[in-house]
């Protein structure tokens, strides 16, 4: 074949691949939007839900979800940034951290609805925490370890060693090279990481729903141990469990959620961006 | 003539290879000592033993004795060693900030907060790798944005910076056109009056050109070693001579 024309059949062929990945994003989003914005009040964003949940607002599911994802990301980033700089400025290749990095990989196969049998088991029976946030936010950072850890990892291995031979040779300490040579090039990645956790941690149903995740709760949490609303359960309650829900109020809770993701998103992404523009290479 | 390095039957391998056998050697203080000799012949192993950042690499051992100013350096924390051993690299290797903070780099991590004295050390620094007056102005400008010789000065700059004794330079002019070349080599010869320097080159006239002694390294051992005038001009060793007169493989 005439190799220019080899070259247009690829190329049509590599857009339609892109394609196929935006189109059904934009029909989701499309669809939610178009079902979910008349159900977007003031009131449904501020009120208890009544009615059985046919009627009113999911403010206390909004509560419920913000502090539990805020809880795990903050829980887990820090954890899983710093085993992906010990695996990977520190640690040497031998047969303990080999076993590490294939337990890794193996949690993260791991099916989200086990780690709910594994928060209830630990979290909330083993340890009394209860049927609360914190229990929720446990199991869902545990889940979230190998995600955030893999992406730090490849963040911190795309910094040039040359950059940390450079720093090394001018007498600077490990520790210190990792702090201000291989930490700041490695952030816009580590964000990326923190992002997609975020995104996942937020949707996730199965994990809390032994570990955190309540019905119908009449008041607002009060503390860490309190049982409360999620999106994404009340989401599945609302479809699935009561009859006669309005069509608009699930898809406006979804629409919700999706905007509590973007904006808990927004302030990695930002991070993100400030780091690249700062990084001079 | 002061003995600053001192390798004693120094063997260096990586695993199975051994690229460094039997070395006995010594750099005098305040000289510029050029090593040349073919790709895999040790020079740069050699380099990198010195301020031990070889130790980073899987499967790296040394046996015998190197010492500087008579200290066991296998016995001093590499941070403290490496304080002392500055070195540059074969690409210029700028770190992804501005001019002045690469030079301010290394003085900051090791303590020093006052800003004066900072701007001060940077100035001297600079000066003294001669890339002062072309980035007087430029010194907020990120170092990614200068020239390929420049750049290899102010590696030069950050190395001095931290006001070693010794400075190895490892090929440091091999990507660099002629100009930046004399430039970089004029800075040496400068330098030498207050450093000790250890210049592994590809570039056998550079060695004659700025080396006071020069070594043939071949396949990891050290074939001969004399005064540059000597060696260039009647070198003992068939080898050297081959390897020097362009006719070694």
């Amino acid at each position: 074949m005439n190799p220019k024309l080899a070259q247009k059949i690829a190329f049509v062929f590599l857009l339609i691949a892109t394609l196929c990945v935006i189109v059904p994003v934009l029909i989701i989003l499309f669809i939610i939007v178009k079902q979910g914005y008349s159900a977007i009040t003031w009131e449904f964003l501020t009120t208890m839900p009544r009615d059985g949940m046919r009627a009113g607002g999911i403010f206390p599911a909004i509560v419920g979800t913000l502090s539990i994802v805020l809880t795990a990301i903050s829980i887990t980033l820090p954890i899983g940034v710093g085993a992906a700089i010990y695996l990977n400025e520190y640690a040497g290749d031998n047969a303990l951290t080999r076993i590490i990095k294939l337990s890794i990989v193996n949690l993260a196969g791991v099916p989200s609805v086990v780690y709910g049998l594994f928060g209830l088991g630990l979290f909330v029976i083993f340890l009394n925490l209860g049927v609360s946030i914190l229990a929720g936010a446990l199991t869902l950072s545990i889940m979230e370890l190998p995600v955030i850890i893999t992406t730090a990892r490849g963040a911190l291995s795309s910094v040039p060693q040359s950059f940390r031979e450079a720093s090394l040779s001018l007498g600077v300490s490990r520790w210190q090279t990792t702090r201000y040579v291989v930490l700041p090039n490695a952030l816009p990645g580590i964000m990326t990481g923190a992002i997609l956790s975020i995104a996942r941690i937020s949707g996730e149903t199965a994990p809390i729903l032994f570990t955190a995740a309540a019905f119908y709760v009449p008041h607002l949490p009060r503390s860490m141990f309190d049982q409360v609303m999620a999106l994404p359960y009340h989401l599945y309650i609302m479809s699935t469990q009561i009859p006669n829900v309005p069509k608009n109020l699930t898809f406006g809770t979804a629409l919700v959620l999706l905007m509590l993701v973007l904006a808990m998103s927004l302030v990695a992404i930002v991070t993100r961006v400030y780091f690249r523009k700062r990084r001079k290479w | 003539m002061v003995d600053k390095i001192v390798a004693t039957t120094l063997n260096c391998s990586y695993g199975k290879v051994h690229s460094i056998k039997q070395l006995n050697l010594t750099v005098f203080q305040n000289e510029i000592l050029g090593i040349i000799g073919p790709a895999n012949s040790g020079k740069t192993t050699f380099l990198r033993t010195i301020n031990r950042l070889n130790d980073m690499l899987p499967g790296f051992s040394a046996t015998g004795t190197l010492t500087i100013d008579g200290a066991d350096i296998f016995a001093m924390d590499p941070e403290a060693l490496r304080r002392k051993v500055g070195m540059v690299f074969a690409l210029p290797l700028p770190l992804p900030m501005t001019v002045y903070d690469n030079v301010a780099y290394g003085p900051r991590r090791h303590g020093i907060t006052d800003k004066k004295e900072i701007a001060e050390i940077v100035e001297r620094a600079l000066c003294a790798s001669s890339l002062w007056e072309e980035v007087k102005d430029r010194l907020n400008e990120s170092a990614m944005k200068l020239s390929g010789g420049q750049q290899q000065r102010l590696c030069i700059a950050r190395t001095l910076a931290v006001e070693p004794d010794i400075i190895l330079y490892d090929e440091p002019c091999s990507g660099l056109d002629p100009i930046s070349t004399a430039k970089v080599e004029e800075a040496m010869v400068e330098l030498k009056k207050k450093y000790t320097i250890v210049l592994v080159t590809n570039n056998v006239k550079q060695a004659s050109r700025v080396s006071d002694r020069t070594a043939f390294f071949l396949m990891g051992e050290l074939i001969e070693i004399d005064q540059t005038a000597k060696l260039f001009v009647s070198p003992k060793d068939k080898r050297t001579e081959d390897y020097i007169t362009g006719r070694f493989g």
